[in-house]
């Protein structure tokens, strides 16, 4: 493996420092938390920005009115017709002025009304009709009387299905007081709702965990750079990140040992 | 002050501490648990490995440096399983701060083709993947609705040049590629809403085959798409890109990771169990 070197390893030793400083929120919020969460929400800002430019603003607006010139206002260019969004874009920044704002109104809704006009129709297809059909889709009985068990289970996972929609749905029918049968229908919904965010909150976990996984892996890594390289500004650095992070958690973990308990009468 | 009380006022920093020593341990300390593939990641395993070489894939890496612990162990076992098996990559980033991150993960894969490797019994002898031959990476562009419906049309609408502003058409890749009626199927890996998109305005208005690549937080929310057919494969948070790793025979972080996730649940359920033993416990005593 290629050896790194010591530029390299600054940046690296600044991601660990980062990734302990975001870690020390969990005892409680502090400066080195701030500075790196100020740090990421500038960074990302900023990159946005350049992206923005370069992916989006260049290649298909100033690109495409090149062949034209700038005092002019690119009215000579060949594709002259691309000022029109360029000027639409310019409106949106009349936001910034009380008395101007309502000359951004053109351009939102410009923008509004063809993102309704794309969105309904394939919203409406795609993530309504789609489900519905998909619910009450024809049952298939020789999957209750499969080869085998697993098979038999696509049947009633199927009809299960369609009985939580049904009973999920009604938990927020508020037309109908939840008596007698509907209550037990309602409860039924609730149950379901309950194991869909049951699902949910277990691949968040999940999530969460995979996300310390990553760091704890990082953090190895930089510790074996670190100390295979066996040099001594190297090793400074590793104990410098690691160094203030280990006597800040030392001296408060003792202080909150230590801790006079207030006594409530 | 009984036990019970003394569980309910315990301060969280303490769980907090826990969790993580028994992170650190089980990951520094090596062993291996077993890992059960599901039928919606071996779908999308299966497609890719049955296409032919020179055979088209779109991998959408749509999610920032956030989420790149879930979905970084995705994206290389998905495309590196393409690269290896001589398929041709269309990548792009709808993802805001993801393209430099995209950027830097193609090269990692092609620069990992370079060294002879054996999956699944099959060994794969170094070979160079050449951007704008094996691959071309578009790169990112705002608003991935009218982005996603654009390319359907033309790649070269929203992207008339590549992410290093190469125009489409210099790219021999691109010959004859006009939009996702020359790719096979569209593997969108995402940490973003932006996965709707692919969905509503791609799938559903294009019709080519969807899979998706998902952050666990994501993974629940996604599987009525399955089971209505609209994607035909789900790679849900760190256990799907396991247990991809595992099919492609190319364990990496995911598989790595996996022991920690099972040791790490195991104590957030005792936690939650013994919270709700302390809580019932103490509620009876105060009657």
């Amino acid at each position: 493996m290629e050896a790194m070197s010591f530029g390299t390893f600054l940046w690296v030793s600044l991601g660990a420092f980062l990734t302990l400083a975001t870690f020390s929120f969990l005892y409680k919020d502090n400066p080195f938390y701030k500075f790196a969460e100020h740090l990421v929400v500038g960074v990302s800002a900023g990159y946005f920005v350049i992206i923005l430019w370069h992916n989006g603003l260049q290649p298909n607006l100033f690109d495409r009115l090149n062949d034209g010139n700038w005092y002019l206002l690119w009215l000579n260019s060949s594709r002259w017709w691309y000022i029109v969004p360029a000027i639409l874009g310019v409106m949106m920044w009349t936001r910034f002025s009380k008395k101007r704002a309502w000359i951004s109104r053109w351009p939102i809704a410009l923008y509004i009304g063809i993102a309704t006009g794309l969105a309904i129709p394939l919203e409406m297809k795609n993530r309504v009709n789609m489900q519905l059909y998909s619910t009450m889709r024809a049952i298939d009985w020789s999957n209750f009387f499969g080869n085998g068990f697993l098979d038999s289970m696509a049947g009633y996972s199927q009809l299960l299905i369609f009985l939580g929609v049904l009973a999920a749905l009604f938990y927020f029918f508020f037309s109908k007081e939840h008596t007698g049968v509907f209550k037990g229908v309602a409860q039924f919904g609730i149950w379901i709702l309950m194991v869909g965010f049951g699902a949910s909150f277990g691949y968040t976990v999940m999530a969460r965990i995979s996300l310390f996984v990553q760091r704890i892996q990082i953090l190895e890594n930089y510790t074996k750079t670190a100390w295979d390289s066996g040099d001594g500004l190297f090793l400074l650095f590793w104990f410098i990140t690691f160094g203030i992070f280990a006597v800040l958690g030392v001296v408060q973990i003792i202080k909150h040992l230590t801790r006079k308990k207030t006594v409530t009468p | 002050m009984n036990i019970f009380d003394r569980m309910m006022s315990l301060d969280r920093r303490w769980v907090f501490l826990f969790l993580a020593l028994v992170c650190v341990v089980t990951h520094v300390v090596p062993f291996s648990i077993p890992i059960n593939t599901t039928e919606e990641v071996e779908a999308v395993f299966n497609f890719i490995d049955t296409l032919k070489e020179d055979d088209i894939i779109f991998v959408a890496i749509d999610y920032d440096p956030n989420s790149l612990a879930e979905l970084h162990p995705m994206t290389y076992a998905i495309v590196e399983h393409a690269f290896r098996k001589k398929m041709k990559v269309i990548f792009t980033s709808l993802s805001q701060n993801g393209p430099g991150m995209a950027d830097r993960t193609i090269r990692d894969i092609t620069d990992s083709m370079m060294i002879e490797r054996t999956y699944n019994g099959v060994t794969y002898p170094p070979r160079e993947v050449k951007n704008g031959i094996d691959y071309v990476f578009l790169g990112y562009k705002p608003y991935p609705a009218l982005v996603v419906v654009g390319m359907g049309q033309n790649f070269r609408i929203p992207f008339p040049s590549d992410y290093y502003g190469t125009p489409l058409d210099d790219h021999p890749i691109m010959k004859g590629v006009q939009n996702f009626d020359q790719v096979k199927c569209v593997v969108d890996i995402s940490g973003t809403s932006g996965v709707d998109m692919w969905i509503a305005y791609g799938q559903g208005r294009y019709n080519f085959p969807l899979a998706l690549g998902l952050t666990g937080v994501m993974a629940a929310d996604y599987y009525p798409y399955l089971n209505s057919g609209q994607v035909f494969g789900i790679l849900g948070g760190l256990l799907g890109a396991a247990q991809y790793e595992k099919l492609a025979d190319n364990p990496g972080p995911a598989v790595d990771g996996m022991r920690v996730q099972l040791y790490a649940h195991i104590v957030i359920i005792l936690f939650i169990v013994l919270g709700n033993v302390g809580f019932l416990m103490s509620r009876k005593r105060k009657g």
